[in-house]
């Protein structure tokens, strides 16, 4: 399997977890490990950014595994840059999940917000990873104003609805030059390998895994899902072929002709 | 469109009517949905969903999980004051009990908040009585620069205000306001609430509005249950919310039932709701919304606060006391008494043991400006 260049780092790991909604931290680190994943995205709002001591981020402290840190909970632009620059004093990192939603209920993200605050992030040094809406316009802005990748939905965000927005997403996969990550809405393997065999270089997943009652199962399960479906896109799947169905050739009279 | 006028379209006879007449079949159809409408919710908290409450509870801890995960979240009330100039019947405060008023000064609020946050809280409530002559909103705003310093989420229980004042305190790190209706019974909430300024229901009904056009960041609604049928007043609450929700939608909202607790004075509620009739209309609701968070108090009692965590319920408050002082040992008036008198870290164990992480911090005073 091929690794994955994004920023400035290589991952062998295509599976990106988020560590919200785990019945406990020792699972949610559990979960992690057994992913094989390379980066995980934790909320600011969730863990105390001054504190060395926080449990959160002790648990997430694994060699090998980088942070993600994510502005879910800011409404607009300023809020996201704001928050952005004490995360990356405080975490020493300047990698950033940037997440607008000024809508608390879907959680949907602001595209017009995020492509404002992603020109200025990104003159401010960061590697930004904008969670956006599967809109292949959208996607090309953000890659035209520097991010390091883009991250479209597949369904609303916790619906474990999967990949409602398949046809928007082959687009960006298509026209994009930078990775484009699934994110949001994956709610089992299957999904992921499926993103994974469109061609998506990884897919971020958190619910469906944390919600599991065995989320240290389900995030192997999802490992493998991942590394199938990659290895599928990879080795290129054979093309579907059409059975003719009419009885009479529709054809034949090019023949008579002749 | 304003929430009062949308509320005359509504007549509480008929809208009970309409919940005792719902059937088996109205419950099956509210069950069998994934998105549901009012008439929905209706069926669900009627008498004939009686016999599906554990099918609700099952839908409503699987719903819960989806969109909370396996957690819980804990804030703790800081009573700044039991001065109060309503008289709002069911109510310790209330201006015609005789007793020594209590307004915490600065430093008795330092000395709260210290304790408080000793105990791991990072979610505050400040909470007052009515009294804007001596804790007016300029008294809110100062005890609110007082107590951020040690926590990342400043909410406020307090008399309701006009939409410029809650910019005002948005500035000072207001997040969260929680005004309940208490009922949304015209007619009869005068009953309850007979003068000062409490005694104005439309001015409270309007209150969400205000904080919406004000941009407060989350709204908590809800009534007391006790005073008027928690069927009809539920109901209420939810055409409430889905009023707000389609018009004020970058704000977040959470509901609470608050069920009548013994406190000073004799009012004794006419409504009674049982244990069963909260845990349908938890579950009700989950099914009905699934993102509306729901917080469930020390009001109830252990028991059945360690057996609701995982039926729909999102947020806990923990270790309360509702008396102004009374973390640092006060002797004051407390609101009403507490059910649940175990310390944050006995339920935080519990919670623990019942294979749920206890969320202490889901917020940081740098997420808004």
């Amino acid at each position: 399997m091929q690794n994955l260049a994004l920023g400035d780092k290589i991952f062998k790991s295509r599976l990106f977890i988020g560590t919200g909604k785990f019945s406990s931290n020792d699972l949610m680190e559990q979960a992690v490990r057994e992913a094989g994943s390379e980066l995980v995205t934790v909320a600011l709002k969730r863990v105390d950014i001054t504190d060395k001591g926080d449990d959160m981020l002790k648990h997430l402290t694994i060699p090998g595994v980088n942070l993600l840190p994510n502005t879910s909970g800011v409404r607009t632009a300023k809020e996201a840059v704001f928050a952005a620059q004490l995360a990356r004093e405080a975490l020493e990192t300047d990698w950033l999940k940037l997440e607008i939603h000024p809508d608390p209920k879907y959680l949907l993200p602001d595209g017009e917000e995020t492509l404002a605050a992603v020109k200025q992030l990104v003159k401010l040094g960061f590697k930004v990873l904008p969670y956006v809406q599967a809109d292949p316009v959208l996607c090309k802005k953000l890659e035209e104003a520097g991010t390091a990748a883009v991250m479209p939905l597949g369904s609303p965000i916790g619906s474990n609805n999967g990949l409602r927005t398949l046809d928007f997403l082959k687009i960006i996969i298509e026209q994009s030059n930078v990775p484009v990550v699934v994110d949001a809405g994956i709610g089992a393997p299957s999904d992921a390998a499926r993103a994974m065999e469109i061609g998506a270089d990884a897919v971020l997943v958190n619910t469906a895994i944390a919600v599991s009652p065995d989320p240290v199962q389900m995030a192997r399960a999802f490992r493998l899902a991942v590394e199938a479906g990659r290895l599928a896109f990879e080795a290129k799947l054979a093309g579907k072929s059409v059975e003719a169905l009419a009885s009479s050739p529709l054809t034949s009279f090019l023949d008579e002709l002749e | 469109m304003n929430f009062y006028d949308e509320i005359q379209k509504y007549n509480w006879e008929e809208v009970s009517e309409q919940i005792y007449t719902q059937s088996s079949a109205d419950v099956k159809i509210a069950l069998a949905k994934n998105r549901l409408e009012l008439s929905d919710f209706q069926a669900l908290i009627s008498p004939a969903a009686r016999p599906y409450l554990e099918l609700m509870a099952q839908k409503s801890m699987q719903l819960t999980q989806k969109r909370f995960g396996k957690t819980i979240q804990f804030f703790i009330p800081l009573y700044l004051s039991n001065a109060c100039t309503n008289t709002c019947v069911y109510c310790g405060f209330n201006h015609n009990n005789n007793f020594d008023r209590k307004i915490l000064t600065k430093e008795e609020v330092i000395d709260e908040a210290k304790k408080i946050s000793d105990l791991g809280f990072e979610h505050i409530l400040l909470v007052t009585g009515e009294d804007n002559h001596r804790c007016g909103v300029s008294y809110i705003g100062e005890m609110m620069q007082v107590v951020k310093k040690y926590f990342s989420l400043v909410s406020i229980e307090v008399q309701p205000l006009k939409t410029e004042e809650y910019k005002e305190l948005s500035k000072h790190g207001l997040n969260t306001v929680y005004v309940y209706q208490e009922t949304y019974n015209e007619t009869n909430y005068k009953k309850y609430h007979p003068t000062g300024r409490k005694s104005n229901y439309r001015y409270r009904l309007e209150t969400p509005e205000r904080l919406g056009e004000a941009g407060v960041h989350k709204i908590g609604l809800g009534c007391l249950l006790g005073l008027e049928d928690w069927r009809v007043d539920s109901f209420f609450t939810a055409l409430h919310l889905q009023f707000l929700e389609k018009t004020y939608w970058k704000t977040k909202y959470s509901i609470s039932f608050p069920r009548l607790r013994p406190h000073a004075g004799k009012y004794e509620p006419d409504h009674t709701t049982s244990q069963k009739d909260l845990l349908q209309l938890i579950c009700a609701y989950r099914l009905f919304n699934e993102q509306v968070e729901i917080s469930l108090t020390t009001r109830e009692s252990p028991a059945f606060r360690d057996n609701m965590l995982k039926l729909g319920v999102t947020t806990f408050s923990a270790g309360s006391k509702t008396n102004p002082g009374g973390y640092a040992g006060g002797e004051s008036l407390e609101q009403f008494s507490v059910n649940d008198d175990r310390s944050p870290q006995e339920i935080a164990d519990m919670i623990k043991r019942n294979g749920y992480e206890v969320v202490w911090k889901d917020w940081d005073s740098f997420m808004q400006l």
